[in-house]
């Protein structure tokens, strides 16, 4: 899923500073799951606003609502008919929905409540990590499961640097294991550590971000 | 003879080389590398110039370079990958080649995290045996990636660095084996302390055939201090201090400590020196390079070999 994080109240509040009556939009997606984005943050973040403004003697006017995806175009059209009354959209979707919300009402003011962090997995009850760049060119069949991109910090393509802990964490934090070693480990267990003996060539970062903004187009779908 | 390097020069003729790092001025003065490189003038083969070493800014490697080559050097230009895409890479291999180098070591660098700009986008567009095999083409096939033909190529002695010492062990002959596919002439390894160990490393070097292909120039560090033992162990990812030597230096009163750490890293160069595939020693007397010169004469490698042209 795409990871997110609410931004602080005060740079919140801060955003807000101009308007007195806005939409607080979450979403059902992703940012439901990873519990920065969903229904109940936005009641939880909608509560928090509005106490803060009282207490400043700034009331403000808030309207809640929590949308199945803010990134497709038909649950965003349920804002429609509402959206005029208010200065501005307060958005705790992921970075994507905050721009849809922006390109679908051109003439609305949108704000960004979370800062998206990354495309992981939840570890655990309240841990989530990051598990893919979005390269665009996937290698994982080569190393075992466990992307050199996102999972080693230097993105390295043929094996460990040489600033792997003596407990195969990262040189950049103990918090962080070794990509490599993992992939090395894994490849072990699967009998296939002839892949590691493979020179993997420069990559081709085109189909990743650096090629520019990605857009794929599905010639079956659209007719 | 591959390229114009006096370092190959030296090897090919299989004398025991010696080299040495020298990590160039936190400013724009010229002097204090001229200073580093007149104290080791006479003393080893060829000097290293880091790139930027622990991501924190310094003056480039490639201008350090060029002023040691004023001072009758051929100097080894280190190129990191952590900071410039493969386009700025070509370019100053371009560049690094028209000034007049010979030896370039080809790393992926410290994360960017560990220096003074720990904000810097890290790039690492390519890694540093893909660098390698850039360096390689441009030299023998004489053609960029995108196979367009480059109007006189550059003629490098290709280097790299291999630590003998981080995890996962048993794959750094194997990561070994992928620098010398990818291209590689001559490695130099991270500081040696820990010796069994290294030995161990080079038995699968050799089983693998490796020193046979390339030259491998073995690294040490003099210990100033038992508490540079015990930072290094301690603190320095990828770092190997046995407790034997953190031991032999906390036992030495603290004023006999830099002659003990000096004692040490000569012992350890002659030892280093009987093993079958180790054409070489790189020592890295960090910010202590005026010790070079006592530590290459007390090994008994001095004098130096004037390579013939």
């Amino acid at each position: 899923m795409i990871m997110g994080q609410q931004k602080p109240i005060e740079a919140i509040l801060e955003m807000l500073a101009p308007y007195g009556k806005i939409v607080l939009a979450g979403c059902n997606g992703c940012v439901t799951v990873c519990r920065a984005g969903g229904q109940k943050e936005v009641e939880i973040l909608g509560s928090a606003i509005r106490l803060a403004r009282e207490a400043a003697e700034r009331p403000i006017e808030l309207k809640e609502v929590t949308l199945e995806r803010q990134c497709d175009p038909e649950y965003l059209e349920t804002m429609r008919p509402f959206l005029e009354d208010y200065e501005a959209v307060l958005s705790i979707a992921c970075g994507a929905g905050v721009q849809f919300v922006a390109e679908k009402f051109s003439a609305t003011p949108v704000l960004p409540g979370l800062d998206t962090t990354f495309i992981g997995v939840t570890e655990k009850q309240g841990v989530w990590a990051e598990r893919c760049q979005a390269c665009g060119d996937c290698v994982l069949h080569l190393t075992g499961g466990i992307c050199p991109v996102a999972r080693c910090s230097k993105s390295l393509f043929n094996g460990p640097c040489g600033g792997t802990t003596a407990e195969g964490r990262c040189e950049v934090s103990k918090d962080v294991p070794c990509g490599w070693m993992m992939i090395i480990e894994r490849l072990r267990k699967l009998n296939m550590l002839e892949n590691y003996r493979r020179i993997l060539p420069m990559k081709g970062w085109r189909k990743s971000r650096d090629g520019g903004p990605r857009r794929i187009v599905r010639e079956d779908l659209t007719t | 003879m591959k390229t114009a390097s006096r370092l190959e020069r030296i090897l090919s003729a299989g004398h025991f080389a010696v080299t040495t790092e020298c990590g160039p001025p936190r400013g724009a003065e010229p002097a204090v590398i001229r200073r580093k490189g007149e104290m080791l003038k006479g003393f080893v083969d060829a000097i290293n110039v880091t790139d930027n070493q622990t991501s924190v800014v310094r003056m480039s490697s490639i201008a350090s370079c060029v002023i040691l080559q004023g001072l009758g050097f051929d100097p080894i230009v280190q190129m990191v990958t952590r900071d410039r895409n493969r386009i700025a890479l070509q370019s100053d291999i371009l560049g690094a080649a028209a000034l007049g180098m010979n030896n370039l070591l080809c790393l992926s660098g410290d994360h960017q995290t560990f220096g003074d700009d720990p904000e810097a986008k890290n790039v690492f567009d390519l890694d540093s045996i893909q660098l390698i095999q850039l360096v390689k083409r441009m030299r023998d096939e004489g053609t960029f990636p995108s196979g367009k033909k480059i109007e006189g190529p550059p003629r490098f002695f290709i280097g790299a660095a291999e630590n003998p010492f981080a995890e996962p062990f048993d794959i750094r002959p194997l990561r070994l084996a992928k620098k010398v596919e990818a291209g590689v002439d001559f490695i130099q390894t991270q500081c040696i302390y820990n010796l069994e160990r290294f030995e161990k490393f080079m038995d699968e070097v050799r089983k693998l055939g490796l020193h046979k292909e390339i030259k491998i120039l073995a690294g040490v560090t003099p210990l100033k201090s038992a508490g540079m033992a015990k930072f290094m162990k301690k603190n320095v990812a990828g770092m190997d201090v046995p407790d034997s030597v953190v031991k032999r230096m906390a036992d030495t009163p603290k004023e006999e400590q830099p002659a003990a750490g000096i004692q040490l890293c000569v012992e350890s160069i002659q030892r280093l020196r009987q093993i079958e595939g180790i054409a070489g020693v790189h020592v890295m007397a960090i910010e202590w390079e005026q010790k070079v010169p006592e530590i290459v004469g007390k090994a008994g490698l001095l004098p130096r070999p004037e390579p013939s042209a």
